[in-house]
C-alpha cells in the first residue's frame, strides 16, 4: 500500500497488506492474518522441491540486483559437510529506498518467516539479519519478534517441532552504505571494515567465515512464502508484461511529488500512471522535471523516457535507466538538478570503502568540480572531464560503487546539459533565479 | 611433483603454459611481460585493490584484474591494448591528483614505481583544478619507519605484511573513502623486529627509512649481491654503496632463505663496515719494541719464522668467509693444533608467516662452516691455548677474559681490520677485509652455501684472510696458490666432500646446500 | 540515556558484570571472537557514549585482536563516534531526496535552537550535538533525523524547537 497514504485501488498489496497496522506485528496478529503457513509446509518439503518452487516463480533478487533468487539458493551444494549460512541484507541504505524499514516495522514476522524458510531451502541452521544501525525501530521490532518466535518454537533447535534447527541472529551495523553489498556484507558481520571482496570466490563457494553462504534481501524474502502457499504460477501471473520479470515490488517514491511513500504494483506496471496517479503527480503549480527510477545508483530518466516506461527489469533497461532497488526519486522543476547530482557524488565520496583507487579519489574528485561548477565556477572543460573520469570509474572496481556514482554525472550531463552550461557560462543557477524572478 | 594440470593461453602474443591456477600477471612474468601494479606482491595475499593490473582479456566483459584471476585456457591476454592503457593511465591520474610533487625531495625518487609508471603510461600534465591537494603531516611509526602520509597510494602492502607475514596486525587502514590513511595506534610504535621490510614492500615514498632519510639518491647507489653477515640465517641482501660508503643493506629475494625479507636487527647494522680506524698495511713488531708498518712479504716471512715447529691455537671469527675459515683449518691441522671461536647470542626472533625464517640466536653467519672445518664453539676460546703454541687470532677481538692466557702464547699473530687492545701483544699483524670488501661465501645454518661478492674498494693493503693464509702457508711449504676466492673455493670443495661438485658458478646467488645436510636440518631446525 | 566519559579519570573496564555475560552471548552467535567486534563496541557506545582509546585496547584484549585492528574498524564505521559527543546526538540525513525536500533548512533550524553554532559542535550547555548524515533510508518521510536511539520522521523547521524541548 502507499504507506502512509491509504491503498491506491491500481496497487496489488502482496507484502504491504499490512502496513499501517499495529496488529500485525505479533505472533498472534500475524498468523490470524495467514503468517507461518508457508514455514510448516516448507518444513516438511526437501529443500530441493522448495528451490524449484522458487526458480519456477521467477522472483528476481530485489534488493536492486535482479539475480533470480531460485538459481541463487541452487549454488548452495546440499551434503558438503560444511556449515551453510543465510545472510538477510537488511542494510538498506540506497539514497530514495525505503521500502525494508516498513516490511520490518509493520511486518517483523513475515521476514522472520521468510528467513527461516530461506534458511530451511539453503541448508542453513544460522541466519544473520544485518539491519543497518540507524533503524532503531525496526532492529526493536525484529528483536522482539524473533523474541517471540523463539517462546513459541518456531526458531530454535527443533524449529515448529521438526528435526531442523533454525536459528536467527539480529545484527546491528555501524553506518556504511557499503555493507549493503553482499561481500561488505559478509565483512562487516565477520568483524571487519566493510571492505568488498573480489569475486571470485562466490558466496555460495566461500563466503561469511569462508563457508558457503546465500545472501538476500529482506523484500525478496518476504516474497517467498506467498509463492509457497499461492504457488510459483500465481506468482508468475502477476506480471503485467514481461515474462522475465515476475511478481509484484515495492517501489518507494520520494522526493517533489504529491504522495510520497511505498506503493506495491506488479511488475511491469506502466511508469506514468505510477507517478501521475498512485503517486498523486507534482506539488500544486510544479512541473515533473527529472525521475531516478532506482535508488540514486542507476541513470536519471527524463520525463520522456520515464513517462514511456514499462516498471520492470528490462523496461527500465529500453528507457534508459535501471529497475535498481525500486527507490523512485522525482525532482520537479523547482530543483537544481546540478545540485542534486554534486550532492549524490558527495554522498559516494563519504561511502567509498577506499580499497579501489579508481572509487577512492573518483568519488572526491568528481564531487569536487560538481560543487565548483555549482557555485558558479565551473569551466566547460569540467563537463569534459568529468565524463571521462566517469569513465574511468566504470567496470573497473571490485565493486560498483564507483559505477554508481557515474551514472548520475554522465546521465546528468547528458540529459540536462542546459543547466550545467547555466552554472557554467551564466555563473548561476536557472533554477533558483527562475524562482527568484518567479517571486520577485 | 604431481600431475598439475597446465594451461595454455597467449599474452601480448607470446604463447606461454602455466600450472591451473596460476594468476594471469605471474603467467604473464614467465612470458617474459610486466604488467605493472602496485598492491600485488609475490609474498603477500591478494589485495586486487590498486586496479592497476587490469588487463584485456578477449572474450570477457569487462577488464579483469591480472593479480586476482586465475588463466584459463585459450585466453587471449592483451597488457597494452588501447583499453588497457586508459584504464591505467586513468588508475595513474587518480592516484597523482593528491600526491604531492614530492620527487625532488623524495627519497624514493629513481627507484619509485609510481614514477616510473606515469612516465611510461601516465598523462603528460595534471588536470586537478584549483581543488587544493589533500595534506596529512607525517607520522613517525617507530623503529625505522617514518610514514609521509601524503605521499600513500593506499595498496595496503605494509598492512598485510604485519597482519599475515608478521602476524601482529598494528597498521591499519583508517577512516574511509579519500580521507583514508594507514595508521598504527597512538602510543604502540612498531616495534617487530621485521617491520622494516614494509619500507622495501612500499613501492612509493610513503614509508621511508628514517637511518637512510635524505642520505643518498637511488641512483647514485652501486648494488653488490651479499649476505648479511650477522646471524646464522643468511638473508640474501644487496649492499648500496656511494663512494665506497655502505649506505643500506637491502634485503635480496631467495625463495629458500629469507624470501623477500630482511630483519631490522641486520637491516640496520652494517656501518661497522665502513669504519675508518683500518688496519691499512702488515705490522710487525720491530726489535721486540713496537709494530711498524712493513709489506706483506717482510711480514709473512716474519709470520712464517714464529710458526715453522710450532703448534697453532686459532682463534677464529664466525664471520670469516668459508674460504678463509678454510684455510686457516689447513693451518691449524699442518700444525697438530687446534682451533676455536666464540660467537654472539641474542633474541632469536621469528617471522612468523614465512617458514623456517628468523632472525637466528647466533649472531654471526658462518657458525656452521666453522664447525664444519673443525673449529669448536666455546665461550672461553683460548682454554684450548697450551704453552708455547703460536696463538693466531683471526677476525676477532678478544675480551678482558681472554688476558691472562695470552701469557702462555709463544708468540701472537693478528689477522684483523682494526687494532684492538690485545692485538698489540701481536708480533705480527696481517691487515683483512670485511665482508663488504671481499668475495666469499657463508654456510647458513641450513647448510647453504651461499656466496657474496665484493661492494667496495678495501683499505690500504688489507687482503681477505683466505689469501693472506694462503701465502702464509706457501711460505710454509704448502701448495696454497689462488688468484680468486673461486679458485680458494674450488680448492676446498676438491678437499672437503661436504663440498664435493660445488663451483662459484654452481652457487650462482641463491646458493647450494652441502651434501649430508639433510639429515643434519631435521635435527639442526630449530 | 548514555553517561560520557572525560578523558582525564582513569579508565574503568565497560566488561565487567552484566557486560561479561552481554558479549558471552554475543560470542556464541559465532564462530570467531573478530565477528564480536561490532556489537561490542555498540555496547561501549551505549555505556560510555563513545568508544575512546583505552575502550578500544580493552575490546580488543577481549577479543584477541590488536588495538590497531579495533582503531581500523571503529574509524571505518560512522555510527560509532571516537570523542565525547552532546548528552543528545542529532544526525540529520541531507542526501538528495532530502535535499530535495528542504533538509538544509532542518539543519538550519536544528543548528539555531540548540545553539551549536555549527555541525559536529557540542552546544555550551553540552545537551546537543547535531551532525548531518547520509540517507537514512526514510526518503519517503522527508526530512528523518536520529535523535540518540529516536527516529523521527517529516521533521520540517517549525517542528525542531517543540521536539528539542523533549530532550533535556
Amino acid at each position: 500500500m502507499g504507506y502512509p497514504h491509504r491503498s491506491h485501488p491500481k496497487e496489488t498489496p502482496v507484502l504491504s497488506k499490512h502496513f499501517g497496522d499495529p496488529q500485525a506485528r505479533t505472533l498472534d496478529g500475524w498468523k490470524q492474518r495467514g503468517g507461518y503457513r508457508a514455514l510448516e509446509q516448507a518444513l516438511g518439503m526437501t529443500p530441493a522441491d522448495i528451490v524449484n518452487v522458487v526458480k519456477d516463480s521467477g522472483l528476481r533478487g530485489r534488493g536492486g540486483a535482479g539475480f533470480p533468487t531460485g538459481l541463487k539458493w541452487s549454488f548452495m551444494k546440499p551434503g558438503d559437510g560444511k556449515p551453510h549460512y543465510l545472510c538477510v541484507n537488511a542494510d538498506e541504505s540506497e539514497p530514495g529506498t525505503f521500502k525494508d524499514r516498513e516490511i520490518m516495522r509493520w511486518t517483523p514476522h513475515a521476514l522472520v518467516e521468510g528467513t527461516a524458510l530461506a534458511a530451511h531451502a539453503i541448508g542453513a541452521e544460522t541466519a544473520y539479519i544485518y539491519i543497518r544501525g540507524e533503524f532503531t525501530e525496526p532492529l526493536r521490532v525484529m528483536e522482539a519478534a524473533v523474541k517471540e518466535a523463539y517462546a513459541a518454537g518456531i526458531l530454535g533447535a527443533k524449529a515448529m517441532g521438526t528435526p531442523h534447527r533454525i536459528d536467527v541472529h539480529i545484527l546491528r551495523g555501524a553506518g556504511a552504505y557499503i555493507c549493503g553489498e553482499e561481500t561488505a556484507l559478509m565483512n562487516s558481520i565477520e568483524g571487519k571494515r566493510g571492505n568488498p571482496r573480489i569475486k571470485p570466490p562466490f558466496p555460495a563457494a566461500a563466503g561469511v567465515f569462508g563457508m558457503p553462504t546465500t545472501i538476500n534481501n529482506v523484500e525478496t524474502l518476504c516474497a517467498v512464502p506467498h509463492i509457497l502457499v499461492n504457488g510459483a504460477a500465481w506468482y508468475k501471473a502477476l506480471s503485467l508484461s514481461s515474462p522475465k520479470s515476475t511478481g509484484t515490488k515495492l517501489f518507494s517514491a520520494c522526493g517533489t511529488l504529491a504522495r510520497p511513500g511505498n506503493y506495491e504494483v506488479t511488475l511491469g506496471f506502466p511508469f506514468k500512471d505510477f507517478l501521475y496517479d498512485l503517486c498523486g503527480g507534482p506539488l500544486p503549480g510544479r512541473r515533473f522535471k527529472a525521475v531516478i527510477p532506482g535508488g540514486s545508483s542507476v541513470p536519471i530518466q527524463s520525463m520522456e523516457e520515464a513517462e514511456s516506461t514499462l516498471m520492470d527489469y528490462e523496461g527500465f533497461v529500453a528507457k534508459g535507466s535501471m529497475l535498481g532497488s525500486g527507490g523512485v526519486i522525482v525532482f520537479d522543476d523547482s530543483v537544481c538538478m546540478v545540485r542534486m547530482i554534486a550532492r549524490l557524488a558527495r554522498f559516494y565520496a563519504h561511502e567509498s570503502c577506499a580499497q579501489c583507487t579508481q572509487c577512492r579519489e573518483g568519488t572526491a574528485w568528481t564531487t569536487r568540480i560538481l560543487e565548483r561548477i555549482e557555485r558558479g565556477q565551473g569551466t566547460m572543460q569540467d563537463l569534459d572531464v568529468l565524463l571521462e573520469l566517469s569513465e574511468n570509474m566504470t567496470g573497473k572496481t571490485i565493486c560498483v560503487l564507483s559505477d554508481s556514482c557515474a551514472a548520475p554525472i554522465v546521465s546528468g550531463i547528458a540529459k540536462f546539459k542546459k543547466e550545467f552550461e547555466a552554472h557554467i557560462t551564466g555563473k548561476k543557477c536557472p533554477v533558483t533565479a527562475a524562482a527568484a524572478a518567479a517571486a520577485a | 611433483m604431481a600431475d598439475t594440470p597446465m594451461v595454455s593461453l597467449t599474452i601480448e602474443g607470446r604463447a606461454v603454459r602455466v600450472p591451473a591456477g596460476t594468476s594471469i600477471l605471474e603467467a604473464a612474468k614467465q612470458a617474459g611481460v610486466l604488467v605493472p601494479h602496485y598492491c600485488y606482491h609475490p609474498g603477500l595475499p591478494i589485495a586486487g585493490v590498486c586496479r592497476m593490473c587490469l588487463v584485456e582479456v578477449e572474450k570477457a566483459p569487462k577488464l579483469v584484474p591480472s593479480c586476482a584471476t586465475a588463466v584459463a585456457e585459450g585466453n587471449v591476454v592483451h597488457v597494452h591494448s588501447p583499453k588497457a592503457l586508459e584504464a591505467r593511465k586513468g588508475v595513474l591520474e587518480f592516484l597523482l591528483i593528491n600526491h604531492p610533487l614530492d620527487c625532488p625531495i623524495c627519497d624514493q625518487a629513481g627507484e619509485c614505481e609510481l614514477q616510473d609508471y606515469t612516465f611510461r603510461e601516465g598523462r603528460a600534465q595534471g588536470r586537478l583544478g584549483p581543488e587544493p591537494k589533500r595534506f596529512n603531516p607525517a607520522e613517525d611509526f617507530g623503529g625505522d619507519v617514518l610514514y609521509v602520509t601524503n605521499r600513500c597510494i593506499l595498496c595496503t602492502r605494509c598492512v598485510r605484511f604485519m597482519e599475515d607475514v608478521a602476524q601482529d596486525p598494528v597498521l591499519n587502514v583508517s577512516e574511509r573513502g579519500d580521507r583514508a590513511v594507514i595508521g598504527k595506534f597512538e602510543g604502540r610504535d612498531l616495534t617487530h623486529p621485521w617491520a622494516g621490510n614494509v619500507i622495501d614492500l612500499c613501492p612509493v615514498g610513503a614509508l621511508v627509512s628514517k637511518d637512510f632519510l635524505n642520505k643518498a639518491r637511488a641512483w647514485e647507489l652501486d648494488r653488490t649481491a651479499s649476505i648479511c653477515p650477522n646471524c646464522t640465517q643468511g638473508c640474501n641482501t644487496m649492499l648500496e654503496t656511494r663512494d665506497n660508503m655502505v649506505v643500506r643493506m637491502k634485503p635480496r629475494p631467495n625463495a629458500e632463505v629469507n624470501h623477500f625479507y630482511l630483519c631490522d636487527e641486520g637491516r640496520a647494522d652494517y656501518r661497522w663496515m665502513n669504519r675508518a680506524d683500518r688496519l691499512e698495511a702488515p705490522l710487525v713488531r720491530h726489535h721486540g719494541d713496537r709494530l711498524v708498518a712493513a709489506d706483506w712479504e717482510v711480514a709473512l716471512k716474519a709470520a712464517a719464522g714464529h710458526l715453522n715447529g710450532k703448534r697453532v691455537h686459532a682463534v677464529v671469527s664466525p664471520m670469516l668467509s668459508t674460504e678463509s675459515l678454510w684455510m686457516l683449518s689447513r693451518l691449524v691441522k699442518k700444525s697438530g693444533g687446534r682451533g676455536a671461536f666464540r660467537v654472539a647470542r641474542g633474541t632469536e626472533a621469528p617471522l612468523a608467516g614465512v617458514k623456517d625464517l628468523a632472525l637466528r640466536a647466533e649472531r654471526a653467519a658462518n657458525v656452521r662452516a666453522a664447525e664444519l672445518l673443525g673449529f669448536t664453539k666455546t665461550d672461553r676460546p683460548l682454554d684450548g691455548l697450551q704453552q708455547g703454541d703460536v696463538l693466531v687470532i683471526a677476525g676477532q677481538e678478544l675480551e678482558a677474559a681472554d688476558t691472562p692466557a695470552l701469557a702462555r702464547a709463544s708468540a701472537v699473530i693478528v689477522i684483523g681490520t682494526h687494532l684492538f687492545a690485545g692485538a698489540r701483544e701481536a708480533i705480527v699483524v696481517f691487515p683483512a677485509t670485511n665482508v663488504a670488501e671481499e668475495e666469499g661465501t657463508f654456510v647458513n645454518l641450513r647448510g647453504r652455501v651461499q656466496r657474496y661478492l665484493q661492494a667496495r674498494a678495501a683499505p690500504g693493503m688489507a687482503r681477505p684472510v683466505w689469501w693472506a693464509l694462503a701465502d702464509l702457508l706457501a711460505f710454509l711449504g704448502e701448495s696454497a696458490s689462488y688468484f680468486t676466492a673461486a679458485e680458494a673455493f674450488a680448492a676446498m670443495a676438491q678437499a672437503r666432500p661436504e663440498f664435493a661438485g660445488m663451483t662459484y658458478d654452481s652457487l650462482g646467488l641463491a646458493g647450494r646446500v652441502i651434501s649430508g645436510a639433510g639429515e643434519a636440518m631435521a635435527g639442526a631446525a630449530r | 540515556m548514555s553517561a560520557h566519559e572525560g578523558t582525564a579519570e582513569a579508565y574503568r573496564p565497560v566488561f565487567t558484570g552484566a557486560a561479561v555475560t552481554e558479549l558471552s552471548e554475543i560470542l556464541s552467535r559465532f564462530p570467531t571472537k573478530m565477528a564480536a567486534l561490532l556489537p561490542a563496541l555498540w555496547i561501549v557506545q551505549r555505556e560510555r557514549g563513545w568508544v575512546s582509546p583505552d575502550a578500544m585496547v580493552e575490546v580488543a584484549e577481549q577479543l584477541g585482536l590488536t588495538p590497531a585492528y579495533v582503531k581500523g574498524v571503529v574509524s571505518f564505521y560512522t555510527m560509532y563516534h571516537t570523542h565525547p559527543v552532546g548528552k543528545h546526538f542529532i544526525q540529520v540525513c541531507t542526501t538528495s531526496p532530502c535535499g530535495a525536500c528542504g533538509a538544509e533548512k532542518v539543519v538550519d533550524a536544528l543548528l539555531q535552537h540548540t545553539k551549536c553554532g555549527e555541525l559536529g559542535a557540542t552546544s555550551p550547555d553540552g545537551r546537543f550535538t547535531v551532525i548531518e548524515v547520509e540517507c537514512l533510508g526514510a526518503c519517503g518521510f522527508a526530512t528523518p533525523i536520529l535523535v540518540d536511539d529516536d527516529f523521527i520522521e517529516s521533521v520540517t523547521p517549525d517542528k525542531v524547537p517543540q521536539l528539542l524541548s523533549q530532550y533535556r
